[in-house]
């Protein structure tokens, strides 16, 4: 297995009362594109909070290459290298797709990619056309590729995409995930939540299903095709 | 005709000089969503050092616009450490802790100005060159006056540029519309924080800097600017620029117009203008609906019934309260009867915004509206004590029931700044209204009933209805009501969509503190024996929220603690020298180290010692 990317180790994450996260750990490889299933309320979403440290965690610890990131300041998670594309795509409404853009970049990291305009323009043609118009006044589909673009602006070595295919049209879903197939072939490691089974097959690697904050599943999809049982169990709605 | 244009012109530059402190509130609000009281303070700390400046740097070496931006920038300086050293620290607490910091650093700018500069008005030099009038239509307008209707859109255009055309502006705006995002992009928020506070205190600094030629500088420029930029604000959106340098001219021409008509309203008239646009749009004219800040929500602790130890304390100090003048002397009776009026005040403020999660920042209102109301009746009706003290809470609940109807049409800190403004208008028609109130002079002379007039006497009068009061609004927290507001509270979505017409139970509510606080009102004007504005102004309604806040928000018994602690202490520092400085650094160290209050920190002593439930544990 290549270089640890990142490594969460037995966390535990509450909101108010509320314990979300229970010992859960795994780990992600470098250039390895894990997606990370479970129903709704699993846990999927904290889990990425929880690396962004938008919620602290109770106990455990993330290591993002090698370094103790529990704690930090989350501007400083991103700038150490980790993207994060929210669930409810979060673009900035009164900011136009240039202006969205300009609030995501960072400076250029060594060893990877640099993401300019141009570059992104060519991976998102849609943004090209709207680049004046408003956050807001974007589709869904627009505004989910404007905050994968806005993310990629940061020029990440990890991307956290929280369920970007929700609430899309299936055309849509489509030309997403061969977007992420470009991304993961310029050497991206990538982190995704999913429901959608179909989606998450065509792009990653391994799968982690998470159970009421705990992971209860950890390998390929070859072999989540082997346990169907499995699947039944924690995936079927 | 040309009259008008004059008076036009004068309307316009003081729209310049109110849009140079409004803009800087503005942007700080919009991105820090901070609303900062101590904004009229940096106002008047500019006027005063660019005084000193002018007047005691050797060689006027910087000259008079070398002083005015050395003082703004001084200003901002002063602001950036305010940030740093508190603000930071309480960003995501709640807009009353906020509040009442900065009006804790508010009072240590009058002392700190006071102690260099001394009580006295200071008058400034007027500017080199334009110091004569031109004739505009035969008419006489200061050539500086020019100067600053040029200086509001001057402003406005390099503010716009700043905001739209740099890095810095672009993410100020998103920060604006969401901080958490912003960070999650690699954005040190926390310095982008710190530059928006140095612009808006540069802001202010200038905006007070430039008055010195055109008005006397003294120690009351903070509060009187705080209000007016609130209004230009409020009026045009919360955050908005553009927003404020309209709502500016409008204030300003208003003012410069209202004096010919009605003089004696002009305070009350910019007052009225911002309710009547709120109720037609909520957010101001260019403003947008609250952003949600995307903090984690804090979980408000349910409200229980007291416990048996609560109870058998509370059982005690009833006793305690009852014997008090058979062991104390007299001071120590008019000072308990005082803290009782108090405590039932703090408890009428606590009971809408624990209950009914609506903060009011103008509490004072339905205090100083019982107050009077009970003066009118011995004043101009010849009517008894017990007759004046029914007229106190129907005065009051009057207020509470017209300015109460606007206020539940907005929420959050939209409704705390019209409760301000409500407060205000009953301040400045108190203050301008000299035949009925007496003005500044006040109302003298009243005094309770014959049977109520021993110091012992008053004191059982007030603690019969303050104490009933306190346990009337105790009652109804339990009652069904009670519960339905504390619905609204946390959800009002799903409170309204199981039926219940909220905007009616929060008036209701509205309504009721508003009583309570009118009793308080009338109880205070007999024990004092005279009325004054200042009962309705804006310390008074800070003294409440600081009561609420020492005692904590989320206690029942809070406001009581917390008058009791508060009015005592009062009556310990005010007479030292410079105590407003002394109770600013008390108020701002209690919000940014004890912000669960007094009685939140001893219930939390309690359940350590096993003496209470522990709600962590409890679910």
């Amino acid at each position: 297995m290549a270089e640890i990317m990142l490594e969460l180790n037995e966390i535990n994450t509450f909101y108010g009362k509320a314990h979300i996260l229970h010992d859960l750990s795994f780990k992600v490889a470098a250039g390895e594109v894990v997606a990370l299933l479970g129903r709704n309320g699993a846990g999927k979403t904290t889990t990425m909070r929880t690396i962004m440290q938008l919620a602290r965690p109770q106990s455990g610890t993330v290591q993002f290459e090698g370094n103790d990131i529990t704690r930090w300041a989350t501007h400083k998670v991103a700038q150490a290298g980790i993207g994060y594309v929210p669930e409810e795509r979060r673009i900035f409404g009164d900011l136009t797709v240039m202006e969205n853009l300009e609030v995501g970049r960072q400076p250029v990291r060594d060893g990877l990619p640099a993401w300019t305009v141009e570059h992104l323009f060519e991976l998102f043609p849609n943004l090209a056309e709207r680049r004046d118009n408003r956050g807001k006044q974007m589709s869904g589909g627009e505004q989910q590729m404007l905050t994968i673009a806005r993310t990629l602006m940061g020029n990440p070595k990890l991307l956290l995409l929280d369920e970007p295919s929700e609430g899309i049209a299936p055309v849509i879903v489509e030309q997403m995930a061969q977007t992420l197939l470009e991304i993961k072939a310029k050497g991206l490691t990538v982190l995704l939540s999913e429901q959608n089974l179909h989606f998450a097959r065509i792009v990653a690697d391994r799968a982690i299903i998470i159970e009421g904050g705990g992971a209860v599943f950890d390998s390929t999809f070859e072999d989540l095709e082997t346990h169907p049982e499995i699947r039944d169990q924690y995936l079927s709605v | 005709m040309s009259f008008y244009f004059a008076q036009f012109l004068t309307g316009l530059s003081s729209a310049s000089s109110l849009f140079l402190v409004a803009c800087g509130l503005s942007l700080i609000f919009g991105v820090t969503r901070v609303v900062n009281f101590a904004h009229g303070s940096f106002y008047m700390l500019g006027a005063y050092v660019a005084y000193a400046l002018v007047q005691f740097v050797p060689g006027s070496i910087l000259g008079f616009w070398g002083s005015v931006l050395a003082a703004a920038l001084i200003v901002a300086l002063v602001g950036v450490v305010v940030e740093i050293l508190i603000l930071k620290r309480i960003y995501n607490a709640p807009e009353l802790y906020q509040l009442v910091a900065t009006f804790g650093v508010v009072l240590l700018m009058q002392d700190a100005i006071l102690l260099i500069f001394g009580g006295d008005d200071q008058f400034g030099p007027r500017a080199p060159g334009l110091d004569s009038v031109v004739r505009v239509f035969g008419e006489p307008i200061p050539e500086y006056d020019l100067v600053l209707i040029a200086l509001g859109p001057i402003v406005l255009g390099a503010l716009w540029l700043l905001l739209n055309r740099t890095r810095w502006g672009i993410l100020v705006r998103a920060a604006t519309l969401d901080r958490e995002m912003v960070a999650s992009l690699g954005v040190n928020q926390s310095w982008l924080f710190t530059t928006v506070f140095f612009l808006g205190s540069f802001l202010a600094g200038l905006g007070g800097a430039l008055q010195l030629p055109r008005v006397s500088i003294n120690l009351l420029m903070d509060l009187s600017i705080i209000a007016e930029a609130f209004v230009v604000v409020v009026i045009g959106g919360m955050g908005s620029i553009p927003g404020a340098f309209i709502a500016a001219l409008l204030i300003g021409e208003l003012n410069a117009f209202g004096v010919l008509v009605l003089p004696q309203a002009t305070i009350v008239l910019a007052f009225v203008v911002m309710a009547v646009v709120l109720v037609i749009r909520p957010y101001g004219l260019l403003g947008k609906a609250e952003t949600l800040a995307h903090v984690a929500g804090q979980v408000e602790l349910p409200i229980r019934p007291a416990s048996t130890l609560a109870k058998s304390i509370a059982g005690l100090l009833l006793i305690g309260l009852v014997v008090m003048p058979f062991l104390a002397g007299e001071f120590a009776i008019v000072l308990a009867t005082d803290v009782l009026i108090f405590a039932l005040f703090a408890a009428s403020l606590h009971f809408i915004m624990s209950n009914g999660g609506m903060v009011s920042f103008g509490h004072a209102a339905y205090f100083g509206l019982g107050a009077y109301g009970a003066a009118f009746v011995i004043k101009y009706a010849g009517g008894s004590m017990e007759l004046a003290l029914l007229a106190a809470p129907l005065m009051a609940a009057a207020g509470a029931l017209i300015f109460g109807w606007f206020c539940v049409r907005l929420s959050g800190v939209y409704m705390a700044m019209l409760t301000l403004a409500a407060a205000q208008i009953v301040w400045s028609t108190a203050y301008q209204w000299q035949d009925l109130t007496g003005g500044d002079d006040g109302l003298l002379g009243i005094w309770p009933s014959e049977w109520a007039k021993s110091k012992t006497a008053y004191y059982y009068l007030a603690l019969v209805l303050c104490g009933g009061g306190i346990l009337a609004m105790r009652r109804m927290i339990f009652s069904p009501f009670g519960y339905t507001l504390r619905g609204g509270r946390d959800n009002p979505n799903r409170t309204e969509s199981i039926g219940i017409n909220l905007r009616q139970h929060q008036w209701a509510a509205f309504i009721i503190a508003g009583v309570f606080a009118g009793i308080a009102g009338g109880v205070y004007v007999f024990s004092k024996g005279s009325i004054f504005p200042d009962e309705a102004a804006i310390p008074r309604s800070v003294d409440a929220l600081v009561m609420v806040l020492l005692g904590g928000v989320q206690t029942l018994s809070g406001p009581v603690v917390g008058a009791g602690v508060f009015r005592l202490l009062e009556d310990e520092i005010s007479r030292l020298d410079y105590w407003r400085a002394i109770l600013g650094v008390i108020i701002i160290s209690i919000v940014v180290i004890a912000p669960e209050g007094i009685a939140g920190f001893i219930k939390k002593i309690a359940v350590k010692a096993g003496f209470e439930r522990n709600e962590e544990q409890a679910s």
